[in-house]
């Protein structure tokens, strides 16, 4: 069984103070509003201290780090998109 | 106010200043519709009585959980999907809720924040009962004790008195509470909508947890569409084969759709899933105008060049290639004449005004789009190449899908207003008509 990790961005906690960028700038780098954009969510293995630090340095809490395993991707797949979109 | 009055009142607020209309007329041409809609419209709300002489009573799915099952069952074989844009299977939806840990509970959605949008008040004002016996086997099916429906303060009066009349004929198991929603273009959003119930706030939360499995008070929440409750009540009398005899094999069913603009009767219209983009339009008696492109789904839609647009089918299926879907059922036809880009610049600013303010590629990403297109719009210098990198930074970084939306209904529009891009960065724009097509609400009204 391996594990994944995927660093995820809380949208609403996120405040753009961009230390994310400059501890991690293999995997985020920042729009024009200086918000984070992750351009691929798997961590790679070499990168994977440098992502826990940046998930432990964001003032607000808004970076995580999700271990998924993927032996059972099934755990949450088949669920409905709660929160999808507008008028679900 | 009697019912009657409320409703053709309704009837004009909601779908243009035409009112809904028509349906009847062409009823005998389509088989099986209208199946929704009341067969003479104009009538006021659906009685009690007069809903159960026209569908019969609602079968009772018990506390049995086999039965409940065999119903969801049921429910799959119909196919029938969200019809408040998302489109997803609600069987899987139910029986998620159903098998979630704690007492489930179900929300009836009728927001309908969606502007342009009337079909969720039309068919609450038509036919109350309908969707009330979705909630009902709704609950039952997922053996919720709770129920909830919150509806547009157009339609408020026309449900209470609809639960009322129900709790004096004592005929349901599970009795529904009725609640007002808050006018704003998310907060019908799922996550939005528990928030507004349960905090009054009604902005989007992050997801997860999903709220099938932790949503209103931690319990497994079922958000169902007003319009999907109501299909739901006929698949509990009629069956899964005679709901598949409308619509396509891959979409079965009829939908709700509201057309507005340049049409001749603008109004609600049941269709069957499927029937060309032209058809739904001479449903609402055609063009009132030559037209240059259509709006699809809605403001978080895709606008379709009209010629292309004509023999599209609407169904997902058949707008994929346009890259459109019928989201909500919205189908807006704009006159040549009314400049693309402008009505465009509009909508993105009233969408950038109805963010709730939480994330910043919404706030500040839509925000400044919606400003740059305003500049091109108005002759105003802009920056085209800026304007595409924007657009192609923010796709799927909000906690909900309001930006996504916005942005697939702009990047829809300067292809399609190809030509009048073109004019405009040479400075001048052939609109001869100001823009105004599509309704946007005042301020002050929210």
């Amino acid at each position: 069984m391996t594990v994944r990790a995927r660093l995820r961005v809380d949208p609403i906690a996120c405040d753009g103070r961009g230390f994310c960028a400059e501890i991690l700038p293999e995997m985020v780098t920042l729009d024009d509003w200086g918000f984070p954009i992750i351009r691929d969510a798997d961590v790679p293995a070499v990168l994977l201290a440098e992502a826990g630090e940046a998930v432990r340095l964001c003032p607000v809490l808004a970076l995580r780090l999700d271990r998924v395993s993927q032996r059972s991707p099934a755990r949450g797949a088949p669920s409905p998109p709660a929160g999808c979109c507008p008028d679900t | 106010m009697n019912t009657a009055e409320c409703h053709a009142g309704l009837a004009a607020r909601a779908a243009g200043a035409a009112g809904v209309a028509g349906v009847a007329a062409v009823a005998g041409e389509r088989a099986g519709l209208p199946r929704l809609l009341p067969e003479q419209r104009g009538g006021g709300p659906a009685t009690l009585a007069g809903h159960l002489a026209r569908h019969g009573r609602l079968p009772r799915a018990g506390p049995d959980t086999g039965r409940r099952a065999e119903f969801i069952a049921e429910v799959g074989r119909a196919g029938l999907t969200g019809r408040g844009g998302a489109g997803f299977p609600t069987a899987r939806k139910l029986a998620a809720v159903a098998a979630g840990h704690g007492r489930p509970v179900v929300i009836g959605n009728g927001t309908e924040g969606e502007p342009a949008s009337a079909k969720d008040k039309v068919l609450l004002a038509c036919e109350p009962h309908l969707v009330l016996d979705g909630m009902v086997f709704a609950a039952e099916l997922t053996g919720a004790r709770r129920a909830l429906i919150v509806v547009h303060p157009a339609v408020r009066e026309i449900v209470d008195a609809a639960v009322a009349e129900r709790s004096r004929a004592g005929c349901d198991p599970v009795r529904v509470r009725v609640l007002t929603a808050a006018g704003r273009f998310v907060a019908g959003e799922a996550s939005a909508l528990v928030n507004w119930v349960e905090h009054g706030r009604p902005v989007p939360t992050r997801v997860p947890p999903r709220i099938s499995e932790r949503g209103l008070g931690g319990c497994p929440t079922l958000v169902q569409n007003v319009e999907t409750l109501a299909h739901l009540a006929l698949i509990a009398r009629y069956g899964a084969a005679w709901f598949r005899s409308l619509g396509t094999p891959a979409e079965p069913g009829s939908m709700l759709v509201t057309a507005t603009g340049a049409v001749q009767r603008p109004a609600v219209y049941e269709i069957g899933i499927g029937a060309a983009v032209g058809d739904v339009l001479a449903l609402a008696g055609g063009p009132a105008a030559e037209l240059t492109a259509l709006l699809i789904g809605g403001y978080s839609g895709t606008w379709v060049d009209q010629a292309a647009a004509m023999t599209l089918p609407f169904s997902a299926a058949g707008l994929r290639p346009a890259g459109g879907s019928p989201g909500a059922g919205l189908l807006a036809a704009l006159p040549a004449g009314v400049c693309g880009l402008a009505e465009t610049a509009r909508v993105a600013r009233y969408l950038a005004a109805e963010s709730a303010g939480q994330c910043g590629p919404c706030v500040f990403g839509l925000g400044s789009i919606a400003a740059e297109l305003e500049a091109l719009a108005a002759g105003r210098r802009f920056d085209l190449a800026r304007l595409h990198r924007w657009l192609s930074q923010v796709d799927g970084r909000g906690a909900c899908h309001h930006p996504d939306g916005a942005f697939r209904m702009i990047r829809s529009a300067l292809a399609v207003f190809a030509p009048e891009l073109a004019q405009h960065a040479r400075g001048w724009c052939g609109g001869t008509r100001p823009a105004g097509v599509l309704p946007i609400p005042a301020r002050a009204v929210r």
